[in-house]
């Protein structure tokens, strides 16, 4: 991507961002009625959705039945509209198929999942728009949506991406960062704990960078939880209070 | 599409009710539950809706890009509808669970479109034969509580209102033609959907027959007629669904039934897109934040 400057020597970035600063966040708990849980996150231009059903018996085959816990099962899609570029599909190709399993992994690990054993939780995140950062804002809505369903969990899970551009990390990559050939470091932590649960990275990056570019992830994974934590406690008062009436 | 069991003296009740033209939420048999309509809600489409009627919700969103004509129609655009069940509105819908519903939606929607005094596909084409606009009109169902066809063919309507193509230049050059693509935000050719059709779905209940039922209400119906109306009461499409059968009389009935409410809800959709694009920016996208 020649041309395009993506940290200007003020240390602004091309959507204006500076190094450490997430994008935008609003999301909603609650949107649906039918799901036992939802959520609608809004991270920049991502948008996505998430729906919770469950726990319930085991759908389909019984092969799938875990003795002592409960099976996590996820699927990711994206609108055929989401991207810049049409999709022809929006689900079962191999980019939606690795997310749909990190996923599982990141809320087997999140889930107290032996509370709940021989039935099923589904996780389904549709995402309607996409910005760069598919998978965070999908983990993000999918903890909202878990919450909304009242499933316990270990704690929140929260998710954020970082990058290394020029000499410094930068926080929660957008799509042009992201399709721009720089490092991509996605991280999901249990912010109390700072428990990584998840982490992935693709394209190159000098090992001594590592640690600075895991702990921006790790530090923007706890700004997200401010946020949600935030919006958590906001709906619940709201509930709350339409009971009391 | 979600289940809904019902007692044998639960569905007499319906039908009860549906006979003296009361329904079970106080409805006439030929009004519609409460629409909420927002267009423009996704940056990176063409167009785009959403629709929301009781627990239905569906997102539209349209695409253009520049393609080839098809041979048969060599001085037409296309318009392309492809529909994806989403898992949100119910598990079922897992994996490919959702296909052969998404199929039948998309086909009455390509079905009710397809008619020349309907929709303008020669606008949409740039040099016959060669260059022209493919509409790929995207349905996304998110939660289902009944009378999806209606909600889809509303969305897609409203999409297509909201549509605004890029304006395309075209010069030829010692036999090389070249086509400039306007990056002028405001310099747009806009879709003509005043004669669009919607789709209006009439069940028949019993004796009577209902538009716009409920999921409860669609258990009890055996028989139903899906038709596209356009704004002047002409039909586009009809198609008789469901496990009953239904006597000539009362197919006669049905259609005019689905006529004049059909008139009815495509002028209505047109008074609010007119009134939303009225409040113009000052607007802001609300989308699934409300």
């Amino acid at each position: 991507m020649a041309g395009l400057e993506l940290l200007s020597d003020q240390g602004f970035r091309i959507d204006g961002r500076r190094s450490h600063e997430l994008r935008k966040i609003q999301c909603k708990l609650g949107v649906f009625s039918q799901a036992d849980g939802s959520a609608y996150v809004e991270q920049g231009n991502t948008k996505v959705l998430a729906a919770v059903y469950g726990p319930h018996e085991i759908r389909g085959s019984r092969s799938k039945l875990l003795q002592d816990k409960v099976l996590v099962n996820c699927q990711y899609s994206m609108a055929t509209f989401s991207t810049s570029e049409r999709k022809r599909r929006p689900r079962g190709d191999r980019k939606s198929q690795e997310m749909t399993m990190h996923l599982q992994q990141t809320f087997n690990a999140a889930i107290l999942t032996s509370l709940h054993p021989r039935s099923q939780i589904d996780i389904f995140v549709e995402v309607l728009q996409s910005d760069g950062g598919n998978y965070c804002a999908s983990v993000n809505a999918a903890t909202l949506a878990v919450i909304d369903a009242g499933i316990p969990m270990k704690d929140y899970v929260c998710a954020c991406s970082a990058s290394y551009l020029g000499d410094s990390p930068i926080v929660d990559i957008n799509y042009l960062e992201e399709s721009s050939g720089s490092p991509e470091i996605t991280v999901a932590v249990l912010p109390k704990s700072e428990q990584i649960v998840f982490l992935e990275m693709n394209g190159r990056l000098h090992e001594d960078n590592l640690s600075k570019v895991v702990d921006m992830a790790v530090k923007g994974c706890k700004d997200v939880y401010g946020v949600l934590d935030r919006t958590v406690r906001e709906h619940v008062s709201q509930v709350g209070s339409s009971l009391e009436t | 599409m979600a289940e809904v069991d019902l007692s044998d003296a639960e569905k007499i009740f319906i039908k009860h009710g549906v006979q003296d033209n009361c329904r079970e939420d106080g409805r006439g048999c030929e009004d519609y539950r409460h629409i909420e309509l927002e267009t423009g809600l996704l940056s990176n489409t063409t167009g785009s809706a959403r629709v929301r009627l009781a627990n239905t919700d569906i997102l539209a969103g349209v695409k253009a890009e520049l393609g080839t004509p098809s041979p048969d129609k060599p001085n037409k655009g296309r318009l392309e509808f492809f529909v994806d069940c989403s898992a949100n509105a119910t598990p079922v819908f897992e994996g490919r669970g959702g296909e052969e519903l998404a199929a039948e939606i998309g086909n009455i929607l390509t079905r009710t479109y397809d008619c020349p005094s309907c929709f303008d596909l020669e606008a949409l084409c740039i040099i016959p034969e060669e260059q022209c606009w493919i509409l790929y009109v995207d349905v996304l169902l998110l939660e289902c509580g009944g009378n999806l066809f209606d909600v889809a063919s509303i969305a897609v309507k409203a999409a297509l209102y909201n549509t605004k193509i890029p304006k395309v230049t075209v010069s030829r050059d010692e036999g090389l033609v070249e086509l400039e693509i306007s990056d002028d935000p405001y310099d747009v050719q806009r879709v003509e959907v005043q004669s669009a059709p919607c789709i209006v779905t009439v069940c028949k209940i019993g004796h009577s027959h209902v538009v716009d039922a409920s999921l409860k209400e669609e258990a009890c119906c055996l028989a139903r007629l899906t038709m596209g109306v356009t704004e002047r009461r002409t039909v586009t499409g009809v198609r008789k669904e469901g496990s009953g059968s239904l006597d000539p009389a009362s197919l006669e009935d049905m259609m005019q039934t689905g006529k004049r409410v059909g008139e009815l809800l495509n002028k209505s959709l047109m008074d609010s897109l007119l009134e939303e694009e009225r409040q113009g920016s000052k607007k802001k996208p609300v989308g699934f934040l409300k």
